[in-house]
C-alpha cells in the first residue's frame, strides 16, 4: 500500500498527468534564480531542449551561451563558481558530464568549485535518437568522483525541488534529468531531504515484505506498478524512492534489506556502477543481502520509441515484477 | 603601480634570480618536477607579483584582488616561490613541494595554499576559468583584472581554443592571457610535435589584440600589460618569447629538461651559476 505520510499524486494509478523531468529543471532554475541573485545559468547550444531557455529569458544577464563546446561549459562555469556564484551547466548528459569528465573532475570536483550540472536526455528513453545520446553511465562515472553529490529525481516535481534543494548545498552537484514525458506521481507535499530516501510503499496489513525495490528516477513509477501487480498475487514488497544517489542513504537501505532479505534495484542505468552498484556496496559491506539487478546490462541501446526501448532492454513494469519474483525464490 | 626605473628593474632582476635559486633548491628537494618552463617563467611571475598585480599578501582572498590563473599547473615551482616571496607563505615551506602532506602539491590545489586561484595540472582549461571569473567581475560590477598565464604546447588542446572564440566573441577586455612561447614541450619542438603557428594570427583571427615581446625584459612585460589595460574592446594575449631554462646555462633551450629535476651535481652547478649571476646585477 503507498505510504501515506510521503503524500503521493492522488492521480498515482488513475489518469495520471505527465511531463518530462527537464521541465521541472527548467522551473526549478526560475525559482533558484529568483530566490538568489548568484545563480547563474550556461547551456552548450540545448538552451530550449534542457530548459534553460526560461531562466535565459527572465534573467537574460544572468545567462550565458557557450556554443556546443561542451569542456568550455564545464570550465567556465569552474571559474564563476569559485567568484561567488552559483553556475547550473545545462547539455544532453552523453556531453556533459560525458565529454567533459575530465573537467568536472579537476576543475569543479577537486576544486571545490560550486557548480551544478544538469544531464537531460539521460537514459534509453531518449528513444529515437539511438544509443549515441541516451546516457547509461553517467550516475557511474559522477558517483566516482570524491566530493560529488548526485539528485537523480522521479517526476518533475522531485526534479524541481532537486535543482532548488542544489542551489543552497555548497559544491558540486550532479543532476539526472529525461526527455520523455513521465507521470506526475509525487506532489508539493512529498518530502524531498538530499540524502533521504523515502518509503513510497509497503505492504498492506497481513502481507509478508519479501522484497525492497530501491529505485531511482522515473523507473520508480514502474516499480509502484510492479509493487501493486506484485500484492495482487500476494507476494508484499516495498519500495524506496532512493532520489539522492550520492550521498547514498544507507541506513535505510540497510534497515530495509534486513527487514525483507532481499533486494531490487531499479534504474535507466547501466547496472555496473549505478544506483546498484552503490547499494551492492553498502549492502556488501554491512548487511550481505542477495540481490537483482534492473537496468541495462551492459548493453548499448538503439533507436526506437520510448516504451519500446525500455521494455525490450528489460526495464518494463513485468521486467521487475520477474526480478521480485526470481529474488523471493531464492 | 611603482614606477619602473632602473633601480626598480635592478630590485627586480634580483628578486627574479633569487626565485630561480628557489626553483633549484625545491626541484632537487623534491626530487621530480618541471624545471625549464619554472626557470624560463621567473621573470615573468616576478614582474606579476612584484610589479603589476594588485594584491595584498596577507589578504589572499580580498575581493578586489586581481586574479592569476596559472594554467599550465606543472610550472608551479615558480609560482610557488613567487607567491612565497611575496609573502603569502613562509619561504621556508618550499622545501617541502611534493612532499607528504604539503600544501605545495605537484601540481597546484585551490583552497589549501594562499594565493592560489584554482587548481590546474590537466591542460587548456585555464582560460576558461579565467573567463568564468571576468564574468563574475562583470555581474558583480567589479574592476579587478584576470590573467591567465599558459603555456605555448597546451594551445593543442581543444578546450582552449573554445575558450578563445568565446571570450573573443564577449569581448571579455578584463582578461589578459601571457603564453610562455619557450617553443618546447614533452616530446620536443612545439613546431615538430604539432605547429602552434602562426599563432598570432590564429588569436586575431578570434578577434583578440595580440602583443609579442621578450619573456626576460621587465620593461617589455609591463609595458605590455598596461597596454592590455588599456584595450577595451577585446582581449589581449601577449606572446612572451622565453628561453627555456633560462638562467642555467645548461638547461637553457633543452627540451630534456622540460618535465626533469636536477640532481644533486647539477642543482650544485645551477646554483653557482646563479649566485655569480645575482652578483653582477
Amino acid at each position: 500500500m503507498i505510504n501515506p505520510k510521503v503524500h503521493l499524486s492522488s492521480r498515482l494509478f488513475n489518469n495520471t498527468e505527465q511531463k518530462p523531468t527537464r521541465d521541472g529543471y527548467g522551473e526549478g532554475l526560475i525559482l533558484a534564480g529568483e530566490g538568489n541573485k548568484n545563480v547563474v545559468v550556461l547551456c552548450a547550444d540545448l538552451s530550449e531542449s534542457t530548459r534553460s531557455e526560461g531562466f535565459a529569458n527572465k534573467f537574460p544577464t544572468r545567462f550565458f551561451e557557450v556554443g556546443v563546446a561542451e569542456q568550455n561549459l564545464a570550465t567556465i562555469a569552474s571559474g564563476l563558481g569559485v567568484s561567488g556564484k552559483i553556475p547550473y551547466i545545462s547539455s544532453y548528459a552523453t556531453f556533459s558530464p560525458g565529454r567533459n569528465w575530465e573537467q568536472i573532475r579537476t576543475t569543479i570536483s577537486y576544486n571545490d568549485s560550486n557548480v551544478k550540472i544538469a544531464g537531460a536526455h539521460a537514459g534509453v528513453s531518449v528513444g529515437p535518437d539511438g544509443a549515441t545520446h541516451q546516457a547509461i553511465e553517467d550516475i557511474a562515472t559522477m558517483r566516482v568522483m570524491a566530493n560529488m553529490k548526485i539528485f537523480v529525481p522521479c517526476d518533475a516535481i522531485e526534479a524541481k525541488k532537486a535543482t532548488l534543494a542544489a542551489a543552497k548545498i555548497w559544491g558540486p552537484v550532479y543532476i539526472r534529468l529525461g526527455r520523455e514525458k513521465s507521470p506526475i506521481f509525487t506532489s508539493q507535499k512529498t518530502p524531498f531531504e538530499p540524502g533521504k530516501a523515502e518509503i513510497f510503499w509497503s505492504p498492506r496489513r497481513g502481507l509478508k515484505l519479501r522484497a525492497v525495490i530501491v529505485g531511482c528516477g522515473q523507473l520508480v513509477y514502474n516499480a509502484l506498478l510492479a509493487a501493486k501487480e506484485l500484492e495482487k498475487e500476494k507476494i508484499g514488497v516495498a519500495v524506496l524512492n532512493c532520489h539522492t544517489v550520492k550521498p547514498i542513504d544507507d541506513k535505510a537501505i540497510i534497515e530495509w534489506a534486513k527487514r525483507a532479505g532481499a533486494v531490487v534495484t531499479v534504474e535507466e542505468h547501466s547496472v555496473l556502477g549505478g544506483l546498484g552498484g552503490a547499494v551492492a556496496e553498502v549492502l556488501a559491506r554491512k548487511c550481505p543481502t542477495p540481490m537483482e539487478f534492473v537496468g541495462m546490462q551492459d548493453t548499448f541501446g538503439e533507436s526506437g520509441k520510448a516504451s519500446e526501448v525500455m521494455e525490450k532492454y528489460g526495464m518494463g513494469t513485468k521486467d521487475i515484477i520477474g526480478a521480485v519474483k526470481k529474488i523471493v525464490k531464492k | 603601480m611603482e614606477e619602473l626605473n632602473d633601480k626598480r628593474i635592478k630590485f627586480l632582476e634580483e628578486k627574479a634570480n633569487r626565485i630561480r635559486q628557489d626553483i633549484i633548491s625545491m626541484l632537487v628537494e623534491a626530487g621530480s618536477g618541471h624545471s625549464a618552463g619554472s626557470l624560463g617563467m621567473a621573470d615573468i611571475f616576478t614582474a606579476f607579483y612584484f610589479q603589476i598585480l594588485n594584491h595584498n599578501p596577507r589578504k589572499p582572498n580580498w575581493p578586489d584582488r586581481d586574479r592569476v590563473v596559472l594554467s599550465n599547473g606543472h610550472i608551479c615551482p615558480v609560482l610557488y616561490a613567487a607567491l612565497a616571496r611575496a609573502g603569502y607563505f613562509p619561504v621556508e615551506e618550499l622545501k617541502t613541494l611534493r612532499k607528504l602532506g604539503s600544501r605545495l602539491q605537484g601540481h597546484p590545489h585551490r583552497n589549501v595554499l594562499p594565493g592560489i586561484e584554482t587548481t590546474s595540472g590537466p591542460l587548456g582549461s585555464g582560460l576558461s576559468q579565467a573567463i568564468g571569473m571576468a564574468l563574475a567581475r562583470d555581474l558583480d560590477g567589479k574592476k579587478y583584472r584576470i590573467y591567465c598565464l599558459a603555456s605555448d604546447g597546451e594551445h593543442q588542446e581543444g578546450n582552449l581554443w573554445e575558450a578563445v572564440m568565446f571570450a573573443g566573441k564577449n569581448r571579455l577586455s578584463s582578461v589578459t592571457v601571457v603564453i610562455d612561447r619557450n617553443n618546447i614541450q614533452i616530446d620536443g619542438f612545439t613546431e615538430d610535435v604539432m605547429p602552434l603557428e602562426p599563432l598570432r594570427e590564429k588569436y586575431e583571427s578570434f578577434n583578440w589584440h595580440v602583443l609579442e615581446i621578450d619573456g626576460h625584459n621587465f620593461e617589455d612585460i609591463v609595458d605590455a600589460v598596461a597596454e592590455a589595460r588599456a584595450i577595451y574592446e577585446k582581449p589581449t594575449v601577449i606572446i612572451a618569447h622565453t628561453i627555456p631554462g633560462k638562467g642555467v646555462s645548461f638547461m637553457e633551450r633543452d627540451y630534456k629538461w622540460h618535465g626533469k629535476s636536477p640532481n644533486k651535481e647539477e642543482a650544485r652547478l645551477a646554483l653557482k651559476e646563479l649566485s655569480q649571476k645575482g652578483k653582477t646585477i
